[in-house]
C-alpha cells in the first residue's frame, strides 16, 4: 500500500464530523500507444488521483470529489460534501459496511506491466506494423499499460485496498477489402506474444479478401470468444443487475431458479480468479467473491450493491459502483465455463453457417427481452462441410441472447479474456444454431 | 498560469520537441439524480490538472498530471517529449500542421441565469415534484429525474505563440417512466432519452424544458404502450422527429465526415468511415434538400465553444449542400493531409486526454414544411419519437434504430399508437430518400453528452440541430 493513500484516506476520515463517511482513493496511471496505417500516430501517458467522499447524516447523502490533494482542499471536500448532504432529502438506507475480509488477490497485480515503457510499447506496436507491410497490409491498434490503486475506508473500521494492472492489447490489420483481428487482455503484460498475435491478424486479413454477400436470415454460427464476450455482457447488463430485480424490468424477475438457458450454460462472476483482472472488494469496500449467476441454464442469481440487497431484503454481493451509481450494480468479471470442443471439432459439425470473429456495435434492442443487434467485423466466414470456404461481407445481427444460449450446440474448451465495460469477461468460442441475421451492409 | 504554461512550452522545446502545447483545465461537474422518490445521488466533482502534447521530428508524445506544480510540469513536458521519441521509431510520415496558429483570445459561454447559483433546495424540489407526477400514472414502476450543471476553465498555450482562454458552462436535464404490465416493459423519456438534454445554456433551459408540465404525458404514454401493437414490419414512409433525427444525423453523418477515422485513426476501435477525400465535392450524400453544416458558433448548442483545443477559432464549415458532400471534420494535422485548413473541430475530454477531432454542432439545416404538412402528405406511413436503441457499422452505412414510440400515419393524420417502432437502412440510401424537412420553427439544437471515441476513451459533449424529416421507402419493424 502506498503511504498516500492510507495517509489521505485516514486525513479525510478525521475532517469529517459526518455520522458517517466513506473515502475512496483512487490512484491511477496510464500509458497508451496507438497505432494506424502502421505508424505510430499517438502516443500518451496520464497519472491521477481522485479523491471521492460519501457522507451520509440521517438518511442525507452527499458525495464529492476532487484530484485536488492539498489539505485545505481536502478540508473544502469534506464541507461539500456535508453541504450537499445538508440539503438533500432523507433516503432509508442500509450502514455502511463494516470491517470486511479480503481474498488475497496478487496476482492483479504484475510488475511487468508497471514497469512497460514507451520504448517497450512502441516494439509491440512495431513489431505488428513491420509483419503487416511485409504481407502487403497496414496494421491499427492500440496497446494501453496501466498501473492503479483503490483504497477505500470508511467511519465504521473498514478499511480496503488494492493494487492492479492491466495490459490491452488490440490490433486490427486491413487491406483494400479485408480486415483481421487480434487482442489480449490481462494483467500481466509478459504475457503477450506480439508476433503471434500480428501474425493471427494477418492470416485472418489475408482469408477475408474479396468478401461477397450472403442473404440474411438465421444461420447456425460459429461465434469465437470476442463475439461470445458481448453477447454476455448485454445478456448480463439486461438481466443481472440489482436495480432491474428492484424495478421489476429485468428478465429474471420473479424467475430466479428457472431455467432460462441451455442446459449447457453455466456462467458466474469471478472476481478472484485466476486468468481475469482481478478485484478484492467493491465500490464500497464490500468482500467480493465468486457468484454463480446461470448454473446448467437455471438463472441462480443477481449482482447486487447494499442499496439493492437493502431493497430486497438479501446480502450484497459485493458489486457496487463507488457512489452516486443510480444505475445500480452490474456483474463486472463474467466467466463462461468453457467446454470441450477443439476449433477444428466445432467447425466440422457444421454442415452450412457463419464464423463471426467479432462484433461491432452491440446494443440492447430491447432490454426486456435481451433482444440485441449489432454488425460482424474484421473477419466473416462462409463455413460448408465443416470447413471456411469464403469470406462474407458484413452481417447486421438481431437475435435474442436468451435466445441464443439456449441454442448452443458447441463449446470450446479454450476461453478468452475480453475486456468489457468496466471489467473483463473469459468466454469460449460457441457454436449456436438458429441465430438471425437482419441485414447486411456493403463491405 | 501563464508562467507555468510557458515553463512546460519551453522545457519540452529543451527536451528536443519542434512543436508543444499545452492545456491545464479545470472542470466541476454537479449532477443530482431522483430515483423512484427518493434523492439517489448528489454530487460535486471536480477534476483539475494540466496536459502538455509535443511533436518531434514528426511524431507524437503526450502527457499528463494532476499536479500543477513547477517540478511536475518539468517532469510532465520531458516525458511528453521522450514519448514522442518512441512514437519515431515507428514512423512512416511526418505529422505537418500546416500554417502556425497563433491565436490570442478569450471566451466565455454566454448564459442568463448561471447554473451554479440556483440553490440546490430548487433543483432538487423541480427533479421530486417531476419524479412524483410520474409516479401517479398507475403502471409506472420505475422513474428517473436528473439534473446536470458543468464549468469547465480551460487555458491552452503552444510554441506558435498562441494563448487562449475559456470558460465553458453547459446546463442540461431529463425525465424517465417505465411502466411494466401486460408482460412487458416499456419506456418514455422527455425531452431526451439516455439522461438528459443538454446544452451550452443557463438554468433557464431547465426552466424552459419544464419537466413538471410533461411528467404526467411522458408517465401515461409509457403506460399506454403496455398495450400498444407492436410496430408492423414492412417498407414504408417513415417521418422521424426531432430528437432521434439528431442520432441519425449524429451517427451516419457526424461519425463518418470525422477525418482522422478516414484516414484510420479509429480503425481498430471504433470503425473508418466508407468516405475518403476523393469523395469531397462529387459525391451524393443524400436528396436535394439535405444540408448540413458543422457549426461550433451556433447559440447555445453543446458543440459550441470560442476556440478548439489546437487553437483554432470556432467555425461554420458546409459538410452537405443540397445534398452533396462538401467537407470533412478536421484537425490540423489531417486537413493539411487533403490541402485544406482545419476547420476547428479538435476538442479533448479534459486535461488528462489528447485532443481529437469531435462533432461541433452537426446540424441539419431546416426545411420548408410545417409538421401538418409532413404528415398531411403521407397515405401510410409511421412517425417515430425518441431513440432507444442504436448501431452502425464500422464505415458508418448500415444502420438499425428503435425508437421509444410511435403513431400510424393514416391518410394523412396521426393513428394508433405503435411500441417497440426499428427502422433499418444503408446510410447514402436513406439520406437520398429525404423528401421533405421541416421548417425552422420546429428546429432546435439537442445536445448529446455522451459521445465515445478513442482509446483511452473520451466522452465529447456535441450538439444536433434538426425537425422533423420525412423519408420514403424504409424498412420498418424489424423486431416484430
Amino acid at each position: 500500500m502506498t503511504v498516500t493513500s492510507k495517509h489521505l484516506a485516514d486525513q479525510v476520515l478525521s475532517l469529517s464530523k459526518a455520522a458517517e463517511t466513506e473515502v475512496l482513493v483512487a490512484e491511477r496511471e496510464s500509458h497508451l500507444t496507438r497505432f494506424a496505417n502502421s505508424e505510430i500516430h499517438q502516443n500518451v501517458s496520464e497519472r491521477n488521483t481522485e479523491v471521492r467522499v460519501r457522507v451520509i447524516e440521517e438518511g442525507r447523502v452527499g458525495v464529492a470529489s476532487t484530484n485536488d490533494l492539498s489539505e485545505a482542499s481536502l478540508s473544502r471536500l469534506v464541507e461539500r460534501a456535508r453541504m450537499l448532504a445538508s440539503h438533500a432529502p432523507a433516503t432509508e438506507l442500509p450502514p455502511l459496511p463494516g470491517p470486511q475480509e479480503y481474498a488475497a488477490v496478487p496476482h492483479a497485480y504484475a510488475p511487468a506491466t508497471a514497469g512497460s515503457t514507451p520504448e517497450d510499447r512502441a516494439r509491440v506496436a512495431g513489431v505488428a506494423c513491420r509483419l503487416a507491410l511485409e504481407a502487403g497490409l497496414n496494421a491499427f491498434g492500440a496497446f494501453e499499460t496501466a498501473t492503479g490503486r483503490r483504497t477505500i475506508a470508511n467511519s465504521r473500521g473498514l478499511f480496503a485496498t488494492q493494487q492492479a494492472t492491466k495490459a490491452d492489447y488490440n490490433l486490427v490489420v486491413m487491406g483494400s477489402d479485408s480486415s483481421g483481428y487480434a487482442s489480449f487482455t490481462a494483467a500481466d503484460a509478459s504475457g503477450l506474444d506480439a508476433e503471434a498475435l500480428a501474425r493471427h491478424a494477418i492470416y485472418k486479413a489475408l482469408r477475408s479478401v474479396h468478401p461477397v454477400a450472403i442473404a440474411p436470415g438465421a444461420y447456425t454460427v460459429l461465434l469465437e470468444e470476442d463475439a461470445v464476450a458481448d453477447l454476455l455482457d448485454y445478456v448480463a447488463a439486461a438481466g443481472f443487475g440489482g436495480q432491474g430485480l428492484v424495478d421489476g424490468v429485468s428478465f429474471v424477475s420473479g424467475r430466479l431458479g428457472e431455467r432460462l438457458f441451455g442446459e449447457n450454460v453455466t456462467v458466474w462472476d469471478d472476481p478472484l480468479g485466476q486468468g481475469m483482472l482481478p478485484a478484492a472488494f467493491d465500490g464500497t469496500g464490500v468482500a467480493k467473491g465468486r457468484l454463480c449467476l446461470i448454473e446448467n441454464g437455471i438463472a441462480r442469481a443477481v449482482a447486487h450493491d447494499s442499496d439493492t440487497a437493502h431493497r430486497l431484503g438479501v446480502a450484497s454481493t459485493g458489486h457496487a459502483f463507488p457512489a452516486p451509481s443510480p444505475s445500480g450494480p452490474y456483474p463486472s468479471h463474467l466467466h463462461m465455463e468453457g467446454g470441450k470442443a477443439s476449433r477444428s471439432e466445432m467447425l466440422r459439425g457444421i454442415e452450412r453457417g457463419i464464423l463471426v470473429t467479432r462484433f461491432h456495435y452491440t446494443n440492447l434492442a430491447d432490454a426486456h427481452t435481451a433482444t440485441m443487434t449489432g454488425m460482424t467485423r474484421d473477419g466473416t466466414f462462409l463455413i460448408e462441410n465443416g470447413e471456411l470456404t469464403r469470406p462474407l461481407k458484413n452481417l447486421r445481427f438481431t437475435s435474442g441472447g436468451i435466445d441464443a444460449l439456449n441454442h448452443v450446440r458447441m463449446i470450446g474448451q479454450e476461453t478468452k479474456l475480453v475486456p468489457g465495460w468496466y471489467g473483463a469477461t473469459r468466454a469460449p468460442a460457441l457454436v449456436v444454431d438458429g441465430f438471425r441475421f437482419s441485414g447486411v451492409t456493403m463491405f | 498560469m501563464k508562467d507555468l504554461a510557458h515553463r512546460a512550452l519551453n522545457r519540452a522545446q529543451l527536451s528536443g520537441a519542434d512543436y508543444v502545447d499545452v492545456r491545464f483545465v479545470k472542470r466541476t461537474f454537479e449532477t443530482i439524480t431522483v430515483k423512484d422518490g427518493h434523492l439517489a445521488g448528489l454530487s460535486l466533482d471536480e477534476s483539475a490538472g494540466f496536459g502538455v502534447r509535443a511533436l518531434y521530428r514528426g511524431s507524437w508524445g503526450f502527457a499528463s498530471s494532476a499536479q500543477v506544480t513547477p517540478d511536475e510540469v518539468d517532469r510532465v513536458a520531458a516525458l511528453a517529449v521522450a514519448i514522442a521519441k518512441a512514437s519515431h521509431t515507428v514512423q512512416r510520415e511526418k505529422v505537418d500542421l500546416g500554417p502556425a496558429v497563433a491565436t490570442v483570445g478569450r471566451y466565455e459561454t454566454p448564459i442568463g441565469e448561471d447554473p451554479f447559483r440556483v440553490s440546490l433546495e430548487e433543483k432538487i424540489a423541480i427533479l421530486m415534484a417531476a419524479d412524483a407526477e410520474m409516479r401517479a400514472v398507475p403502471e409506472i414502476r420505475s422513474t428517473e429525474a436528473s439534473l446536470g450543471c458543468q464549468r469547465e476553465e480551460k487555458t491552452f498555450a503552444s510554441t506558435e505563440g498562441a494563448f487562449i482562454e475559456q470558460v465553458l458552462t453547459e446546463t442540461g436535464c431529463g425525465i424517465a417512466a417505465t411502466a411494466v404490465g401486460n408482460g412487458d416493459v416499456q419506456r418514455r423519456s422527455y425531452p431526451n432519452s439516455f439522461g438528459r438534454h443538454q446544452a451550452t445554456r443557463g438554468f433557464e433551459l431547465v426552466r424552459e424544458v419544464d419537466l413538471v408540465g410533461n411528467a404526467r404525458r411522458i408517465a401515461e404514454e409509457a403506460a399506454s404502450l403496455l398495450t400498444a401493437p407492436v410496430c408492423p414490419s414492412r417498407v414504408t414512409t417513415l417521418v422521424l422527429d426531432p430528437t432521434q433525427l439528431a442520432l441519425q444525423v449524429h451517427e451516419s453523418i457526424g461519425h463518418a465526415i470525422e477525418l482522422d477515422r478516414v484516414f484510420g485513426m479509429e480503425a481498430s476501435f471504433a470503425g473508418t468511415s466508407f468516405l475518403d477525400p476523393t469523395m469531397l465535392d462529387g459525391f451524393r450524400y443524400g436528396s436535394d434538400i439535405v444540408n448540413v453544416t458543422a457549426d461550433a458558433t451556433a447559440s447555445g448548442g453543446l458543440g459550441t465553444f470560442g476556440y478548439d483545443d489546437e487553437g483554432m477559432p470556432a467555425q461554420r464549415a458546409p459538410i452537405i449542400e443540397k445534398g452533396i458532400f462538401r467537407g470533412f471534420l478536421s484537425s490540423r494535422e489531417t486537413a493539411t493531409k487533403i490541402g485544406r485548413a482545419s476547420n476547428g473541430t479538435m476538442r479533448a475530454d479534459g486535461w488528462e486526454r489528447m485532443p481529437m477531432i469531435r462533432m461541433t454542432n452537426v446540424n441539419l439545416e431546416p426545411g420548408a414544411h410545417s409538421f401538418a404538412h409532413l404528415i398531411g402528405e403521407v397515405e401510410d406511413g409511421i412517425y417515430m419519437h425518441t431513440n432507444k436503441s442504436w448501431s452502425i457499422d464500422d464505415k458508418r452505412v448500415n444502420f438499425q434504430f428503435g425508437c421509444e414510440i410511435a403513431w400510424e400515419i393514416k391518410g394523412g393524420k396521426l393513428g394508433r399508437l405503435l411500441k417497440n417502432p426499428t427502422y433499418t437502412g444503408l446510410t447514402p440510401e436513406f439520406w437520398a430518400s429525404c423528401d421533405a424537412i421541416g421548417d425552422k420553427s420546429q428546429w432546435q439544437i439537442w445536445g448529446t453528452p455522451n459521445c465515445g471515441k478513442g482509446q483511452p476513451g473520451q466522452t465529447a459533449h456535441v450538439g444536433h440541430g434538426a425537425a422533423p424529416a420525412r423519408f420514403r421507402n424504409v424498412r420498418v419493424g424489424i423486431l416484430s
